[in-house]
């Protein structure tokens, strides 16, 4: 199976004291699911952020170790080419309030200057928005501002405007924790299907979300990796006791 | 709850009083200057001849002496307020040069408006009459420029600090959305930010047009008190605060003090508006902040 990232050695930190994230290296499969996981505070955002340099954007961050995409280091690519090969959802939906949901599909080219033709811009909206399941309520509407769409759809819309950019990885974190359970399963079964073009790492509070959809996951605690594999198995048979601890539901 | 009721009551008195000195300060100024309503009307406000000695007045010398220093001023004071509210609301939030910028932009605020009108006429008026003998025109020094100049000056502060109020309102996960489709810094401040605060920065901007509107002391002093239409930007003119500060000491003609406190009305007027309309603006953005953000 073809790997699409490997982190080695990786630390964190926001501070100069401790690091946030211990030594991490796993690697992560292509057009697979991988659910990080992890009691709150063990590092999970930190490491998503940091797999496309997220992280940069808070002061006082400091990373060591290499995470390569297929074979370059991303530290030593400019974050600006990193952020649009490895894209991002975040926990609340963002879109922007001032496009229109036409202009936030394209909105990663917009704010970078790229210049498009009138048709590849209709074809990437449309395609964005299929590909996110949102394209048949909305098709219609598309010119006017994205704030009246449900929570769900403005999450929907935020992973069509991720997928404008046909990044090789998108990371989403925790996008489902501000949504209702209706909502939540639309986008899962939207990652499932979306995984034949993109690998989807997703951080995630949700046990059973993880079980879900994911194919690998990895379970963090306290910053350390404590365990990684198949999905199947680690919520079948977990190798650590405090993943088992933390499956069973003795802490979270 | 005794205690709880005699406070409640203490501030109503003093939300009502404050009311009714508004109210009170609107019909002192209009009695005051009923004698010229009477006899000008609405004309009042179109005609261009104030003249104590045949008794005809009329303010529209004074209202566009007015518009044109502010909005001359509020041009030129723009780019700074906007870049220093970018500065210290986007790229510097913290640290020593932040606190060190925010702390002066404060004090320039806190200054006597007296010291900016010294400023402006040993300072300025020199430097614009040597520019208007490079340019041949009548060397005045003081007039309309050098007044927008010092005004400009003098709302810096203003400005700069409502628009980094409104600019630090942006929620930073629309900055993040920005960065993580692979934006510069930039371009985020370019494409998200500035049109996100579009409307909280042009109600800072009203705000500071207010107080350039109402300012007496510095344009005053720089604005040369010439009661005639400006016919450049280097003319002397005079504002509606100003022409009152000059002229009210020594007004002895009933309808000459009436035409004053009819100027001083509508100046009443219109920066209450604008305040009005400013606060109103700021206002609905937070609100718009709060559901959205």
């Amino acid at each position: 199976m073809e790997k699409i990232l490997r982190i080695k050695n990786l630390y964190a930190s926001y501070t100069d004291e401790n690091w946030i994230l211990k030594n991490i290296n796993f690697e992560i499969f292509k057009n697979k699911i991988t659910a990080i996981m992890g009691p709150s505070g063990c590092g999970k955002s930190t490491l998503l952020r940091c797999i496309n340099r997220m992280h940069e954007v808070i002061p006082g961050a400091k990373v060591k170790g290499e995470i390569y995409l297929q074979d370059k280091n991303i530290f030593e690519m400019h974050p600006i080419i990193v952020r649009r090969k490895i894209g991002m959802v975040f926990q609340r939906p963002n879109p922007f309030p001032t496009m229109s949901i036409y202009n936030n599909v394209i909105a990663g080219y917009i704010l970078t200057g790229v210049k498009l033709k009138k048709e590849e811009k209709d074809r990437i909206v449309e395609e964005s928005l299929k590909k996110a399941f949102l394209w048949d309520e909305v098709k219609d509407v598309l010119h006017r501002k994205g704030t009246f769409l449900s929570g769900g759809q403005q999450q929907r819309l935020c992973i069509a405007r991720a997928l404008a950019m046909k990044p090789e990885v998108i990371l989403l974190d925790e996008p489902t924790s501000a949504l209702d359970p209706k909502a939540t399963r639309m986008i899962e079964e939207l990652l499932v299907e979306l995984k034949k073009d993109v690998t989807i790492i997703l951080v995630t509070h949700n046990q059973s979300q993880a079980g879900r959809i994911s194919d690998y996951t990895a379970f963090l605690y306290m910053g350390e990796l404590l365990e990684y594999g198949e999905t199947e198995k680690i919520f079948t048979v977990p190798e650590h006791p405090k993943t088992q601890e933390y499956l069973s539901g003795k802490f979270g | 709850m005794k205690t709880d009721k005699i406070f409640k009551g203490i501030l109503w008195i003093s939300g009502l009083f404050l009311f009714f000195i508004f109210l009170l300060i609107f019909i002192s100024l209009f009695k005051g200057s009923f004698l010229s309503i009477k006899s000008f009307g609405l004309g009042f406000l179109f005609s261009k001849e104030w003249n104590p000695v045949t008794e005809k007045f009329g303010m529209l010398p004074f209202l566009a002496g007015t518009l044109i220093t502010s909005i001359i001023a509020l041009l030129i004071s723009l780019p700074f307020s906007l870049s220093i509210a970018l500065f210290l609301g986007e790229y510097f939030k913290t640290g020593f040069i932040s606190k060190f910028l925010s702390y002066t932009t404060d004090l320039l605020a806190g200054i006597p408006s007296v010291i900016y009108g010294f400023w402006g006429l040993y300072l300025l008026v020199p430097l614009i009459r040597k520019l208007e003998i490079k340019l041949h025109v009548t060397p005045y020094g003081v007039g309309i420029l050098t007044a927008s100049l010092v005004l400009a000056v003098m709302i810096i502060p203003y400005a700069s600090s409502i628009a980094r109020e409104i600019i630090k309102l942006v929620p930073g996960d629309l900055i993040e959305a920005g960065y993580s489709l692979g934006a510069t810094r930039y371009e985020v401040v370019k494409k998200i930010v500035i049109p996100y605060s579009a409307s909280g920065i042009f109600a800072g901007l009203l705000l500071s047009f207010g107080r350039a509107f109402g300012e007496i002391m510095a344009v005053t002093m720089v604005i040369g008190n010439f009661n005639f239409l400006p016919k450049s930007i280097f003319s002397p003119a005079n504002t509606m605060a100003s022409v009152i500060a000059n002229e009210f000491t020594e007004a002895v003609k009933d309808i000459h003090l009436s035409s004053l406190i009819h100027i001083g009305l509508w100046l009443f007027i219109i920066t209450f508006l604008i305040n009005f309309v400013g606060n109103i603006v700021i206002k609905k953005f937070k609100v718009n902040e709060r559901i959205t953000g």
